[in-house]
């Protein structure tokens, strides 16, 4: 029998079907579930309400991270009462329900779309949820992983399974390499620019080609972080070398012979010769700039060397938005990018907040001061990240330029801890979403990878980091 | 979960694109351990000013649409954050239909766990949709689920696709984990099985 080729989603997929019905509606098996303290107190209390147990335990992880503050202390006590009466929740419950957990006074505490892979916990041809939309985070590793509600993470809880349709299949190829001081956030803001926010919906992207290959696991994580801001359920890329390498000796990673039988099960993770995809994207890695966003969408995407573009460019209900956009973050059309002012820089976030990126923001910073008067502020994506960009010098090097050094947690990519944007405020941020009051309410959020946001940071406004590195545009 | 069998209710206007889960219930909502509450801050920051007074432009703020159970929205509703509060704040306010072009992948899934029907209509069939809405509180619009159909207030029909299984549990108000408990058997030798092939996981 010669079987149809498939593409490494279809394998991923077909691997976990536990029940097909005949409308296609399919029950999938789900091999990890991260948790977190937002989108989980519904669902543990609906758990006690119906009687109901964790069905799998052993691969449920939890960790605080949305609402925990990022200064000392927190592990003796949380201010905000409702964050504290979160976070105390999550502590019950991982608890009662006997689930793994990384406590804020756990050195490995971080955003959970870090840590998940910081512990070997995802690992490639897996499925992994979470009630987060950045859990397409995990597709770096050529694992199936996409956000769910409240609702779907009781289910996975009860069941260990997800009520789910197929979705199709979307490929996009970035050829050649990348230029310098052009980044993997780079690439993943390209592709949403050009495809726009509803690009993939209804599709899981395969993230392919050359640049891809020659990204890191961080560069990478980072690529599938973001394939939810351009609609698609989840972002994949295929295992190789660079993945195995970065899973071997993790602390959930297996070993033994159970290591060498993963690893042959791993190298049957890609997409077969002729395989069908139901759309194509395809972009030349040198034709890609570093880029930022000067609206209120993450498919508002320029090049740092451009303008503002005016709303007359777009069309359809975009002209509105577009102009709406203009005025929510106070620019006008034909601006310079390079002449926006800029007053807080985050480094950070399930994005942007690895240890590469520390490195990369920390070599732009390196001997340089923040302009008078910025509030910058590193926050590392766990506890361990933190202690690797100590021991690295790169921590001394943020503070000397005057960036604060925080405790990890998700911060002020959603501004549900005290860390904030007030109403006006500009802030060159390395997450992942620009939406209006995303920061903070009123606060203008320009995105662009961790050497554009540092840079940002020394010039007090917008720069092309080419320019900063002494490399050609 | 409540059933949704058919709604005549006025429909709101909200021609945005990409209205996102930030607009529709804001972060600082988001800290609640309960699913009910949220309508008085659903569109918080569109809705109110930053003292906390009612913005008279916004739609939901309009006399006529104070009591809306229908938004008509622009492209790609519901896009961003996984944030189930998003269909909890609509639902709590009193929203049980939403119709778009399109919509976030995540919020079109939440809203059928909650009672709530998202309908995708092609472009030119909204735009009508829309221009009734504006019409105001006298023109309210049906849904009728069974037969698939929304009409206008002067009486327009269009047909929409539903998913059948999703259709079912909505018709019916039932819960999704009770469902997949009865193929408990099947989930138990799915893990024997995946256990046996890839015992790493």
């Amino acid at each position: 029998m010669t079987a149809a080729p498939r593409t490494l989603y279809d394998k991923i997929w077909d691997d976990h079907v536990v029940h097909q019905a005949e409308d296609g509606t399919c029950l999938l098996y789900i091999d990890r579930h991260l948790v977190h303290e937002v989108t989980s107190p519904q669902a543990f209390e609906g758990l006690r309400m119906t009687g109901r147990k964790v069905r799998a335990p052993e691969k449920t992880i939890a960790v605080p991270d949305h609402n925990v503050p990022t200064t000392a202390g927190r592990d003796k006590h949380i201010d905000n009462v409702e964050s504290r009466v979160q976070v105390e929740a999550l502590d019950k419950n991982a608890k009662d329900f006997g689930i793994h957990y990384y406590p804020v006074t756990d050195i490995r505490q971080g955003v959970v779309h870090i840590v998940g892979p910081e512990q070997g916990w995802t690992l490639p041809g897996m499925t992994v949820v979470c009630g987060d939309s950045h859990t397409a985070t995990h597709g770096a590793f050529g694992a199936l992983a996409h956000g769910i509600g409240t609702s779907e993470v009781e289910h996975v809880l009860a069941t260990q399974t997800l009520i789910q349709k197929k979705s199709k299949n979307m490929k996009v190829e970035i050829t050649g390499s990348l230029r310098p001081g052009v980044t993997a956030k780079d690439i993943t803001m390209s592709v949403i620019g050009l495809t726009g926010t509803g690009g993939g919906t209804g599709y899981v992207i395969e993230y392919c080609g050359q640049a891809i290959r020659e990204l890191s696991m961080e560069g990478r994580m980072t690529v599938c972080n973001m394939a939810i801001e351009g609609g698609a359920r989840a972002g994949l890329i295929a295992p190789d070398e660079v993945t195995y390498a970065y899973c071997k000796g993790r602390p959930h990673a297996p070993t033994g012979e159970k290591w060498d039988a993963a690893l042959s099960y791993w190298k049957t993770l890609f997409t077969d010769e002729g395989a069908h995809f139901d759309k194509v994207v395809t972009i030349k890695g040198e034709d890609i700039a570093p880029v930022v966003t000067w609206g209120t969408s993450p498919e508002d995407v320029v090049a740092i060397n451009g303008v503002v573009p005016a709303p007359s460019e777009f069309s359809g209900g975009k002209v509105v938005a577009a102009q709406r956009s203009l005025d929510y973050m106070g620019l006008t059309a034909g601006m310079k990018l390079t002449d926006i002012k800029i007053d807080t820089v985050f480094i950070g976030s399930c994005t942007n907040g690895r240890i590469e990126d520390l490195r990369a923001a920390a070599a732009i910073l390196k001997g340089k001061k923040v302009a008078p008067g910025m509030r910058a502020m590193v926050v590392p994506g766990s506890g361990l990240v933190r202690a690797q960009a100590e021991q690295e010098g790169l921590a001394q090097i943020f503070l000397d330029a005057g960036f604060e050094w925080r405790l990890a947690g998700c911060s002020m990519c959603l501004a549900m801890n005290p860390d904030q944007l007030s109403p006006g405020e500009r802030c060159a941020a390395t997450s992942n979403r620009n939406f209006e009051g995303r920061q903070g309410r009123g606060g203008r959020t320009h995105l662009m990878s961790p050497a554009m946001a540092a840079a940002a940071a020394v010039a007090g406004h917008l720069v092309d980091v080419r320019d900063v590195m002494g490399v050609d545009a | 979960m409540d059933k949704f069998t058919t709604l005549t209710g006025i429909a709101a206007p909200m021609p945005l694109v990409n209205i996102d889960t930030d607009m529709i219930i804001p972060k600082q909502f988001l800290k609640t351990i309960q699913r009910s509450g949220l309508g008085k801050n659903l569109f918080d920051e569109m809705r109110y000013t930053l003292e906390g007074q009612e913005i008279p432009d916004f739609v939901l703020n309009q006399p006529a649409y104070r009591q809306a159970q229908i938004i008509i929205a622009g492209d790609n509703f519901g896009c961003g954050s996984s944030r189930e509060h998003a269909p909890w704040a609509l639902l709590d306010f009193g929203i049980r239909c939403v119709v778009s072009t399109s919509f976030a992948d995540i919020f079109f899934n939440n809203c059928f766990k909650n009672g709530i029907l998202p309908i995708i209509l092609p472009q030119d069939q909204v735009d009508v949709l829309m221009e009734d809405a504006k019409k105001g509180a006298n023109a309210r619009q049906t849904v009728d689920l069974e037969a698939q159909t929304i009409t206008t207030s002067d009486g327009q029909s269009f047909g929409f696709d539903v998913d059948p299984f999703r259709k079912h549990c909505l018709l019916n108000g039932l819960d999704d984990i009770g469902l997949t408990l009865e193929k408990v058997s099947a989930i138990d030798s799915f893990e024997m099985t995946a256990s046996a092939a890839r015992p790493w996981v």
